[in-house]
């Protein structure tokens, strides 16, 4: 049993002033969660300490918050280890604090809070996963029975299946902080697991629905927050970069340049091994500009506003090489490596395997170390050689 | 200590100050870099949204170089770390994988071998603190940073996902930058943006989410009171630094920040001079940098 301190910011709409923070002292075991530890603040200090709750299994979905800062379930984190990170965070900068300090507790993120840890849910999480249209839509009469598919067929989708609705990944969305109109994680998380159910019959009318929308799939950051967020494995940024690996291979193109971005970037890797930036930035708006495809007003739009941006990289000399302005004249890999990285294209491409280590699981048996290719121990031997020749 | 070291595509395109910088502190540190210049771009994550097995192949390939020297490997990149990251789980997941991704690699007698030799790949930041160790970066130090208020700029590719970065192992990587801010004799800056996104990965995409991810952040620290920030993201200094003036319209509020790449901060202290260091390169006039160091009053 050990003492906390949670410190909570609190709101009462009814008292008619604004948000604020209260310390609540608590005794628990460290094994016990922050949830444990409002409900037992609710019960000792002020039962008007507003939180939802139900399980306390991490299954019900309820009671998502912000504990130090971090979007999770307070079910599913330990008030002890709660405790650990707020001093760790305290431990450096000018935050170094006298005695010990509070865990912080925070209502949601990216929602309107109701009251205290209460945020509006409807508004934006329900809303926006209704927006994907989280049903199935199944080809033709429905069958006498149940759908029979292959057992394989649908485990592509028992990780977006994991969802349980609690709204961490929304609070957690930085995406969604610059942009409240993006669809979000949690509401594409659900979009994958019907494009992926072999028994829709509208992906691709759902891959353009979501692709055409500005605030669809295009919008998402790549920040990993919901990864880190969801207490169920989901890892909805996983989902959102399948939905635009599914876009892509429809050939999806979209309003974002996104299709054409992923396109110009990975075609000018195989070209050049590396970043070719001039390049990039003309293909992913205008692709196939000399003389095949006329650039659209987007296209031309994007390159208009990119073009200040240059200008002044020209004039500090961060763009002053002919490479880093003309498309097309930086140089490949050296001495035959652009073949190499041109020969995994290929192989990789045929291939296009996906390793979900979700559904996988990563080997239990730690195996016995690899044993070196014949190829590789004499390519091995070759650079020892090389490299004594080079000493002598 | 002599690393395998993969500079990444930015620190060579749009940074080169990054690439100098880091080549001139690794000198003053005593580091050995030996230079993967065969190596390719990590795909950035973007290779592997369009096909993941590629990118697999393309990091496995780079690992594959690195292991060759026999050297542990350095990148100077977030982004680099956290897509390489992704791939390295992948393939040490699984022996058949590996080895189904390692056929194509051995026609060009090159293989990937999981913990080859205890085989890393580190970010010069988490390799600054785990390896080179901070008492060591504290006796090079010959201009302490006085009174020069920095704040911290991750890139969210070293600080998510905790599980696949090797926080279980190392939990403070999320700290390292302000460890190495006070080593280096500087006051650290708190501001809300230290862990968030800089928003290039959308720049192309969705301009406007994108800038005034990187307009807030610069326009919070600028609050806090900082002189300036530190990232060891180059993909972050193009939001941060070279798109600052486009941000600021976005936000529409004045920023004029300064922005330095990690090794440039290390550097200085280390005795380098700004212009040495590239800082005129940036867009971003990094002056203020220069006047603080010199003694002039906040």
């Amino acid at each position: 049993m050990a003492t906390y301190t949670l410190k909570v910011r609190r709101y009462q709409p009814e008292s008619g002033e604004g948000p604020f923070w209260e310390e609540f002292k608590v005794d628990l075991d460290p094994t016990l969660s922050v949830l444990d530890g409002i409900l037992q603040a609710k019960d000792r200090d002020d039962g008007s300490l507003s939180v939802r709750c139900s399980c306390k299994a991490a299954i019900c979905g309820s009671c998502g918050m912000k504990i130090n800062g971090q979007s999770g379930l307070g079910c599913k984190t330990q008030i002890g280890e709660a405790q650990e990170k707020a001093e760790k965070v305290a431990s450096v900068g000018n935050g170094k604090a006298d005695g010990t300090p509070p865990i912080l507790v925070e209502p949601m993120g990216n929602m309107p809070v109701i009251k205290d840890l209460i945020t509006d849910m409807e508004s934006t999480h329900w809303e926006k996963i209704r927006r994907v249209t989280p049903w199935l839509l199944p080809h033709g009469e429905a069958p006498e029975r149940e759908y029979v598919v292959e057992p394989e067929s649908m485990i592509d989708i028992t990780q977006s299946m994991a969802c349980i609705q609690c709204g961490a990944c929304v609070s957690s969305c930085l995406s969604m902080e610059a942009d409240p109109e993006f669809i979000g994680p949690a509401a594409l998380a659900k979009a994958y697991r019907f494009v992926g159910d072999p028994r829709d019959a509208e992906t691709k009318e759902r891959l353009h629905d979501l692709a055409d929308d500005p605030h669809g799939i295009y919008d998402c950051t790549h920040c990993f927050s919901c990864v880190d967020a969801c207490p169920k494995g989901v890892a909805p940024m996983d989902q959102i970069m399948r939905l635009r690996r599914k876009a892509g291979e429809e050939g999806i193109v979209d309003p974002n340049n996104g299709h054409n971005h992923v396109n110009a970037f990975v075609k000018m890797i195989e070209k050049k091994g590396t970043n070719d930036e001039a390049l990039l930035v003309q293909e992913s708006y205008a692709p196939g500009i000399k003389g095949k495809l006329k650039p659209s007003k987007a296209a031309i739009k994007g390159l208009v506003e990119s073009l200040p941006t240059v200008l002044r990289a020209i004039k500090t000399g961060k763009a002053r090489s002919p490479a880093k302005v003309i498309p097309g004249i930086h140089p490949k890999l050296p001495g035959g490596a652009q073949d190499e990285v041109k020969a995994i294209y290929k192989h990789a491409e045929e291939h296009r395997e996906e390793f979900n280590i979700y559904i996988r699981g990563e080997e239990d048996v730690e195996p016995e170390p690899d044993k070196p290719t014949a190829a590789a121990m004499a390519a091995e031997a070759q650079a020892a050689a090389e490299s004594e020749e080079e000493t002598a | 200590m002599k690393l395998a070291y993969w500079p990444g595509c930015v620190s060579r395109g749009f940074t080169t100050e990054l690439h100098g910088s880091m080549a001139f502190t690794a000198e003053k540190l005593g580091i050995e870099l030996v230079e993967l210049d065969r190596a390719n771009c990590c795909g950035a994550g973007i290779i592997a949204e369009h096909n993941q097995e590629l990118a697999d192949t393309l990091n496995a390939r780079t690992f594959a170089l690195a292991q060759q020297t026999g050297l542990a490997m350095m990148n100077i990149c977030s982004t680099c770390q956290g897509a390489q990251s992704e791939c390295q789980q992948r393939l040490d997941a699984d022996s058949s994988y590996r080895a189904h991704i390692n056929e194509v690699l051995s026609g060009q007698g090159l293989a990937y071998e999981k913990d080859k030799d205890g085989f890393t790949n580190k970010n010069f930041l988490w390799l600054l603190v785990e390896d080179y160790g901070l008492d060591q970066l504290a006796q090079k130090v010959v201009r302490p940073l006085s009174g020069l208020r920095v704040g911290p700029f991750y890139g969210c590719y070293v600080v998510r996902p905790k599980e696949r970065l090797g926080y279980d192992e190392f939990p403070d990587r999320d700290l390292y930058l302000e460890k190495v801010i006070e080593v280096l004799g500087g006051e650290v800056v708190e501001y809300d943006g230290a862990r968030k996104c800089c928003g290039f990965p959308v720049i192309t995409m969705n301009r406007e989410t994108s800038l005034r991810q990187a307009g807030t952040h610069v326009g919070d620290a600028l609050d806090a009171g900082a002189d300036c920030l530190v990232t060891p993201c180059p993909l972050c200094h193009l939001n941060l630094d070279m798109q600052q003036p486009e941000a600021a319209k976005i936000v529409n509020r004045d920023l004029g920040l300064a922005v330095l790449h990690l090794p440039q901060l290390v550097g200085l202290a280390l005795g380098g001079e700004p212009k040495q260091l590239g800082m005129s390169k940036h867009i971003a006039s990094t002056k203020w940098v220069e006047e603080r160091l010199a003694g002039v009053p906040a």
